[in-house]
């Protein structure tokens, strides 16, 4: 269809300005968030009549805001380590494995995608107030790790259909154990695409409202809980600081995984 | 010994699939069951709670207004995800890689960051209000949001990605040649798209339309924060009786017909076109 786009008749140009709208409506709020985070002034106007960090500094300078901070890093971080370990085991036996049952389990594991994030979270809150667990950080990573699991599994088995086998094979019949041939030559070439899940792992849970909504404490909140508690009484401007701070957190793990793969295509092909 | 050495590689297998099937089972299937157990039984099997949904005025004008919003959030996301997907499938696959990025950075923000920034364009001293009242368009500011049309406009935002991404995977598996033969038929533009194009898409179609209305129908944080009291959908039900009411049999009840209807959208929707397509297609 390259050469289409060249010949672009007025029908043409009409989807093609469509398009860049939608574009833009797509692009503008992310956009015109992080801008007017560096306001100045006491309202959210647009462009911001003078810059500052003021918003910043009461996000960073109040307590409650670092405090959740760190609550989010530990459960993103915990439910990193247990998805990506989980999630590589299963892509290597689904990939590589020929059994029965296959389609099932592959269905079986992506499922948590497609089981809306509200029922899951009532059914862990009503699992974990039994075994009065609520308010724990180990909680709400376990269930973040239900939800980033089938990110993991695709990536990780996607990952692993494009790793030449042979070079396993190679190493085996030179005499290399199992554990060896996956140590030394399997995990180095696989390891973009692992870091790449590791970090949307890490993304999933970040994000996530729901299940900490539910499992937190009153003093063990994650971000996303404390942003809800504020905005279900106001629009407060500091959030559009932490806004833009999650957005970041967000480009900064698309722009490494964006790299990692660059890299890993070219090892791997 | 072929045997001997197959049955080993399928205990190794399994055996590697274990860890992330019991997480599952203890954390999702379990719970999942306890959700449908409560539903049906306290103090002896009942179908009360159900009976509750479809018989009280107030829950079946929520399940109403669930659908409802549903769709007109599937219609925008149609209208505006489909022209752009057909731009991006039409470029080069540089160039669409490119403005890829555009559609991939707010799918993979936040759905809260997402929802506070239209509550910052949309709210009463808001930057749409501001710009509309500059520009001489209204003399007062319009209620663009806490009503239905702060919903749909917040949810389109939220799932538009979801339709690009579906229908652009299905738009790239089409054969160009196909359009150019039309086209050297003597086929207009227009009736090469009309009679060759369009027909080809219609399982992307299908497939961003099933998906988006289904998340719409289980959607919480965004017309929590975006709608008015009167728009309430099934989620924020589910969680109001959870949390404040405290009615969990009845939560459970709720989120078992939200989950049938989920599922069977689903199956419909893995028929036209695999599930994790669209996340190997942005990741």
């Amino acid at each position: 269809m390259g050469e289409e786009g060249q010949r672009t008749g007025p029908g043409g140009v009409a989807v093609i300005a469509l398009a860049v709208a939608v574009l833009v409506f797509l692009i503008a709020p992310v956009v015109i968030i992080v801008i007017v985070s560096f306001s100045g002034a006491d309202y959210l106007t647009f462009p911001p009549p003078y810059l500052s960090l003021r918003w910043y500094q009461r996000f960073l300078g109040t307590r409650s805001w670092r405090q959740a901070i760190g609550v989010s890093t530990q459960v993103a971080l915990l439910t990193m380590v247990f998805a990506t370990t989980l999630g590589l085991l299963a892509a290597l036996a689904l990939v590589r494995g020929r059994f029965r049952g296959k389609g099932v389990i592959y269905a079986v594991l992506l499922s948590p995608m497609i089981v809306p994030t509200i029922i899951t979270a009532i059914g862990l809150y009503f699992f974990f107030v039994r075994l009065k667990a609520t308010g724990s950080i180990l909680a709400m990573a376990l269930g973040h790790t239900v939800l980033a699991l089938p990110v993991v599994v695709i990536i990780m088995a996607a990952a692993l259909q494009g790793f030449d086998m042979r070079l396993e094979q190679a190493a085996l019949s030179l005499g290399a154990s199992r554990l060896t041939a996956l140590r030394r030559i399997t995990l180095p070439l696989i390891l973009p695409g692992l870091l790449s899940a590791a970090l949307f792992a890490f993304l999933t849970s970040f994000d996530e409202l729901l299940i900490p909504l539910f499992l937190s404490g009153v003093e063990i909140q994650t971000l996303t809980v404390r942003i809800w508690n504020s905005l279900i009484l106001e629009v407060d401007p500091t959030i559009a600081a932490v806004s833009s701070f999650l957005i970041g957190v967000t480009a900064v793990v698309l722009g490494a995984s964006a790299l990692l793969r660059g890299r890993g295509d070219a090892t791997t092909t | 010994m072929k045997s001997i050495e197959e049955g080993r590689e399928t205990r190794r297998n399994l055996l590697l699939l274990l860890p992330a099937l019991l997480l599952l089972a203890l954390l999702f299937a379990y719970p999942l069951l306890g959700i449908v157990n409560r539903s049906v039984y306290k103090a002896g099997y009942t179908l009360d709670f159900y009976r509750q949904i479809f018989r009280v005025p107030v829950y079946l004008q929520v399940l109403g207004a669930t659908f409802k919003v549903s769709a007109l959030v599937t219609i925008v996301c149609l209208a505006l995800g489909y022209p752009l997907a057909y731009m991006l499938a039409t470029r080069r696959p540089r160039t669409a890689q490119l403005l890829m990025i555009i559609v991939v950075l707010p799918f993979f923000t936040s759905i809260i960051v997402r929802t506070y920034a239209w509550m910052v364009l949309l709210g009463r001293n808001g930057i749409v209000n501001q710009y509309l009242i500059a520009l001489g368009l209204t003399d007062k500011p319009l209620a663009l949001l806490y009503n239905q049309a702060g919903v749909v406009i917040g949810m389109s935002y939220v799932l538009l990605p979801y339709m690009v991404l579906t229908v652009y995977s299905v738009m790239r598996g089409i054969d160009p040649g196909l359009v150019r033969a039309a086209h050297s038929l003597g086929a207009s533009r227009f009736q090469a798209f009309r009679r060759v194009f369009l027909p080809l898409s219609l399982p992307g179609i299908a497939g961003g339309t099933l998906l988006v209305f289904i998340l719409s129908l289980g959607f919480f944080i965004t017309p929590a924060l975006m709608g008015g009291p009167g728009d309430m959908m099934i989620a924020m039900l589910i969680e109001r009786e959870v949390e404040i009411t405290l009615n969990w049999s009845f939560a459970s009840a709720l989120a078992v017909v939200l989950l049938a209807l989920t599922l069977a959208g689903f199956a419909g929707y893995n028929r036209i076109v695999r599930l994790e397509r669209i996340f190997e297609g942005r990741s």
